[in-house]
């Protein structure tokens, strides 16, 4: 078993924040596939697709066949672990600071040998189950776990490095007005945050839900709105420097294509809080987390955009809408590519239509609020940086991976149609 | 004349300088904090008070401050022409740009529901108020403004726009009173201290929205968010109110100010 | 075809010159020990890790050498006897007469990270991420493994260690000078379990070189030498070993002394590549000088000084001497000429003839590439 984490003393006001390093991050044009992978979560590997020969490391070619038909594939987890040191020393700086450090060989039951991160309640030459998941560099890597959950398994050092667990850490939720960020909150307290801060808008206006956010434990309502830059700032600058991971519930969307609007005011409207609030809170926020990305056990971890999986493209029926989200979604490669360095993740939840009133009319399948909560807890737990949530934005995922143009043009032909 | 005119503003002039007329100002500060109307979520909506630095001494300007602000023609303490409402949208001066600026200085005649108010968050100022009003301070001449003091710009947070499932409850002219004002006293425009010149429910009276409907139908003014109107005299203050010269604007945040003889403060 | 003049640079920690400072000073011994000139060498073989942006192309110009053949080997621990095979094939074919083989590489300040960073795409994308150990982590994964399928023991690697560092203390260019004790040994600092401090050698600048020609151009030229006798090479080999335990002299062994002739009993010192003492154990056990599974037998049965039951690794190896990169892979095959040609002083065998040379390089991924071994033979002179 893991030792149970503590909630981390207070920080010691006289002591310098640790400057955030990395694991190695150069990778080869096919690891960076593996990469991607391990963002989704997935375990894939290259696998010949005339012998079904598995292969490690990526390659151009089988090496068993020389088929260079090669296909990435998710491969079955098991493994058992034929050799394992303890390092002491590295060249590394992120390692050296550290250490020990614990890895080994691992022989996989789909055929290939592995050097992967051992948790430590992985036993001498154990049965193990592999996972993949991007380090703090934001490059992929493997990390063998007991085969069976152990206690305080979560808890393991070298997997709490490839992990954004909420856990003793303090949250920032932009949105509270919405029943999304209501549940967002809970489901963090729940997930064991030190505390969640929730952010109210325009409090002169009542909404839904008000009393029951209050009453939380653990939750504290802040004055917040994406859409003012001084509000912004001003909280930045009360809790900027303790915000470990932040969650970006607030969105803004309507109904309408271009020419179903008159004006561009509405559109305007979802620039302010899609994009520019985006662009406000990272400024804001941005800089001190990316500071804190190795601040002792409450570092800053994370950060969380939910987005229309319609960013990926337009439809119609949400043009000017998913327009904004497109910014905010490209707006978030700029944030992953301005974090590398930091260890902070960028999570990106791509979700099909959600259920909430301005979603109304929409027909089934939906994403609950509780549902979206409940996937990004799971995502940070597990350290997930891409998730693609409900069966509608696993549909057009699935056609974008195969060719965005191709989608585009189907989403022309669906029309008003939501399913393609 | 010409004597007789420039010895009335030395005069003014005299006794602002000496305290005797004291300059009182009716304005909330633009924050983006600061209420705004809401409408239901399918119309268009009225934008809050947004400012972004454009430098401060730093590298986007060294030397200078400066900020580009946004909001709407309606947000803060603002002005409302005729062409507001479609009411007044064929008269002739109907938009800020057009209105003779004469109607920016005006006398104004302040009315204290602020008790009625306090007991009745839905308070509808009525004709037989007025009257009764007009029996201890004498009748509204015309070309005034009249002040609907409430003293909602106490308010604050959410108690402001008072917000319920049904709607917005504050209080406002009856359309009684709106015809009578315009009808029997030729005033020039009404104000108020509440979002709105319109009650908070004044979507259910008949007309609805009178104060709007009904004002700048007759080519009246309006003035909302209001405040410091405890510190006007019911008679005798004249109001300094001109909106910016917005190209067909519909109104216009501005800085309204009230002269008032000490004595009657 | 022969080698002779032995040549090695004294190593140092680190380094302000760059590769070719070394490789000049290797040359240019070669050059006063043999006393030949740029006129007289027409092959040019070049092994460095540091070298970068010039090849051996680069190293003829910089040098003032006109060569009618050319070679680079970026093998490095199995450079030495790679270059020896291939220059040996060069002069036997006639495409060259005295071809200089010459290793080094510099070791500046951060070096030895720069270098593990961007080793290979493999060690980039599938070993370096995991702790960024460098070899320490491949061979700890390979100790522990040898232990538990062979048995051997922390003691019998360590008495490998001890006996290269008293090696050492009798050969002046050794970078370790303090006496070493089993006991030191064990107790040593962990670097990566069960490593401890004294199984990893030391990064450090440094070159090697020596020359292959005819017997007559040697005689000609009053040069000590010694015959090859035989030369073996393997790359990849055993690629299905879940973690190294062999090298691919276990595959060529047999051709490796029937091409000399003679069996391992005949073999009066043993240079092995030891950036760690399993490989030195597996090169052992490969070459057949003991059975898989019986090195710790072997060890405690035997003394590994210059003086002892089975002389190995005279000079110190890397482990005592340094390892100054990819002239390591050439440290053992000098050093065995050295000692042929009668030339080492303090730590010489006594009536040396044959000696056998063992090199392994390229840590791609999980284990070491390259492997080469190579038999010689001293001369009545």
């Amino acid at each position: 078993m893991s030792e149970s984490l503590q909630r981390p003393p207070r920080k010691d006001p006289q002591k310098r924040t640790v400057t955030p390093t990395l694991p190695p991050q150069a990778r080869s044009r096919q690891a960076i596939v593996f990469s991607t992978a391990a963002a989704e979560g997935r375990l894939a590997l290259q696998t010949c697709g005339a012998c079904e020969h598995v292969i490690y490391p990526p390659r151009e070619l089988c090496p068993k066949c020389w088929s260079m038909h090669i296909e990435w594939r998710d491969i079955p987890d098991g493994g058992e672990l034929v050799s394992e040191t303890t390092l002491r020393t590295s060249v590394n700086t992120y390692f050296r600071e550290r250490m020990p450090w614990r890895i080994g060989t691992v022989k996989l039951d789909a055929g290939p040998l592995v050097l992967a991160h051992i948790h430590g309640d992985v036993g001498a030459y154990a049965r193990v189950k592999m996972i993949a998941r991007t380090d703090k560099s934001g490059q992929g890597v493997l990390l063998a776990l007991p085969e069976k959950e152990t206690a305080n398994m979560a808890d393991d050092k070298q997997l709490r490095e490839l992990t954004c667990n909420p856990k003793h850490r303090r949250v920032l939720v932009t949105d509270g007005r919405t029943e999304l960020g209501q549940r967002m909150a809970a489901a963090l307290a729940e997930a064991g945050a030190s505390e969640v801060f929730v952010g109210i808008a325009e409090n002169w206006r009542p909404y839904a839900g008000s009393a029951e956010l209050a009453a939380m434990a653990r939750v504290e309502i802040v004055p917040l709105d994406v859409t003012d830059t001084v509000s912004v700032n001003e909280l930045a600058g009360e809790i900027g420097g303790k915000t470990d991971i932040l969650i970006n519930t607030a969105e803004y969307v309507r109904p309408g294509s271009a020419m179903q609007r008159q004006g561009i005011l509405t559109a305007r409207d979802e620039m302010e809080t899609n994009y520019f609030g985006l662009m406000r809170l990272i400024q804001a926020f941005g800089p001190a987390m990316r500071g804190r990305g190795a601040d002792g056990d409450n570092s800053a971890c994370a950060w969380v955009n939910l987005l229309s999986v319609y960013a990926l493209s337009n439809w119609q029926v949400y043009g000017s809408t998913t327009a904004s989200q497109a910014a905010a979604y490209s707006l978030s490669q700029c944030l992953r590519s301005e974090f590398t360095g930091s260890g902070v993740k960028v999570v990106n939840v791509l979700f099909g239509p959600l259920e909430e009133s301005w979603r109304q009319p929409l027909p089934p399948p939906k994403v609950t609020p509780q549902r979206l909560a409940d996937s990004v807890v799971h995502a940070l737990q597990q350290g997930i940086e891409n998730v693609t949530l409900g069966p509608v934005a696993e549909d057009v995922v699935r056609r974008y991976k195969d060719d965005p143009f191709v989608l585009e043009r189907e989403l022309i032909q669906s029309g008003e149609r939501q399913a393609i | 004349m010409s004597n007789s005119n420039s010895t009335v503003l030395e005069a003014l002039a005299s006794a602002m300088a000496s305290g005797d007329v004291q300059t009182v100002d009716l304005t909330h500060t633009l924050d983006s904090e600061f209420p705004v109307i809401v409408l239901p979520p399918e119309f268009g909506q009225c934008a809050p008070f947004r400012a972004e630095v454009v430098s401060q001494y730093d590298e986007r300007g060294p030397g200078w401050y400066w900020q580009n602000i946004s909001m709407c023609e309606h947000t803060g303490t603002h002005f409302d022409a005729p062409v507001h409402w479609i009411s007044g949208k064929d008269l002739p001066n109907g938009s800020v740009d057009s209105i003779a600026p004469g109607a920016f200085v005006k006398p104004a005649c302040v009315i204290d529901c602020s008790t009625e108010c306090a007991a009745d968050e839905d308070f509808l100022l009525t004709p037989e108020f007025i009257q009764a009003w007009e029996k201890k301070h004498g009748e509204i001449p015309a070309g005034n403004w009249v002040l609907m003091r409430s003293d909602w710009s106490k308010r604050s947070g959410a108690a402001y726009l008072n917000m319920r499932e049904d709607g917005a409850h504050s209080p406002g002219p009856s359309a009684d009173a709106v015809r009578f004002l315009v009808e029997q006293r030729d005033i020039v425009g009404f104000g108020t201290e509440t979002v709105g010149t319109d009650a908070g429910q004044a979507a259910h009276l008949t007309p609805p929205h009178p104060a709007h409907y009904l004002f700048h139908g007759a080519g009246k003014y309006g003035l909302q968010c209001l405040t410091n109107l405890d510190q006007l005299p019911p008679t005798g203050a004249i109001l300094l109110c001109p909106p910016l010269k917005i190209k067909n604007g519909s109104g216009s945040p501005l800085r309204v100010l009230a002269l008032v003889a000490r004595s009657a403060a | 075809m022969v080698v002779a003049a032995p040549v090695s640079v004294p190593y140092e920690r680190f380094s302000p010159e760059p590769a070719h400072w070394w490789l000049a000073r290797a040359l240019s011994d070669l050059g006063k020990r043999s006393g030949l000139t740029a006129k007289d060498i027409d092959g040019l073989c070049v092994s460095s890790f540091t070298l970068f942006p010039d090849t051996a192309a680069g190293i003829t110009q910089h040098f003032g050498l006109t060569p009618r053949w050319l070679d680079h080997v970026p093998t490095g621990g199995a450079s030495g006897v790679m270059t020896l095979r291939r220059a040996a094939r060069a002069v036997q074919s006639g495409d060259a007469d005295i071809v200089a083989c010459i290793a080094g590489d510099t070791n500046h300040v951060d070096s030895f990270r720069a270098m593990l960073t961007t080793f290979s795409r493999f060690s980039q994308d599938a070993s370096f991420p995991y702790g960024a150990g460098g070899p320490n982590a491949n061979f700890s994964l390979m100790t522990s493994h040898h232990m538990k399928t062979c048995g051997t023991r922390r003691e019998d690697f360590g008495k490998i260690c001890v006996a290269q560092r008293d090696n050492a203390l009798h050969f002046p260019d050794a970078l370790m000078k303090t006496p070493l004790t089993l006991e030191q040994y064990m107790d040593a600092r962990l670097i990566a379990d069960p490593l401890v401090l004294f199984d990893c050698v030391m990064p450090c600048a440094g070159a090697e070189g020596y020359l292959v020609m005819r017997e007559e151009h040697a005689k000609a030229q009053q040069l000590p030498y010694a015959n090859v006798l035989s030369t073996i090479e393997r790359h990849n080999a055993f690629p299905d070993d879940p973690v190294q335990i062999r090298g691919g002299w276990a595959l060529d062994r047999e051709e490796f002394w029937s091409m000399a002739g003679i069996g391992p009993e005949r073999v009066d010192m043993l240079q092995t590549y030891d950036d760690y003492p399993v490989i030195s154990v597996m090169q052992m056990e490969d070459l057949g000088f003991c059975e898989k599974g019986a090195a710790s037998e072997f060890i405690q049965a035997n003394t590994f000084t210059f003086d002892g039951s089975f002389p190995h690794n005279t000079s110190g190896g890397q482990l005592s001497v340094g390892q100054a990169g990819a002239a390591g892979g050439f440290l053992g095959l000098v050093e065995a000429i050295r000692q042929l040609t009668g030339e080492a002083k303090d730590n010489a065998v006594k009536d040396a003839r044959i000696a056998a040379v063992s090199g392994f390089g390229i840590i791609n991924f999980d284990r070491g590439l390259c492997s080469a071994a190579a038999l010689l033979e001293a001369v009545q002179q």
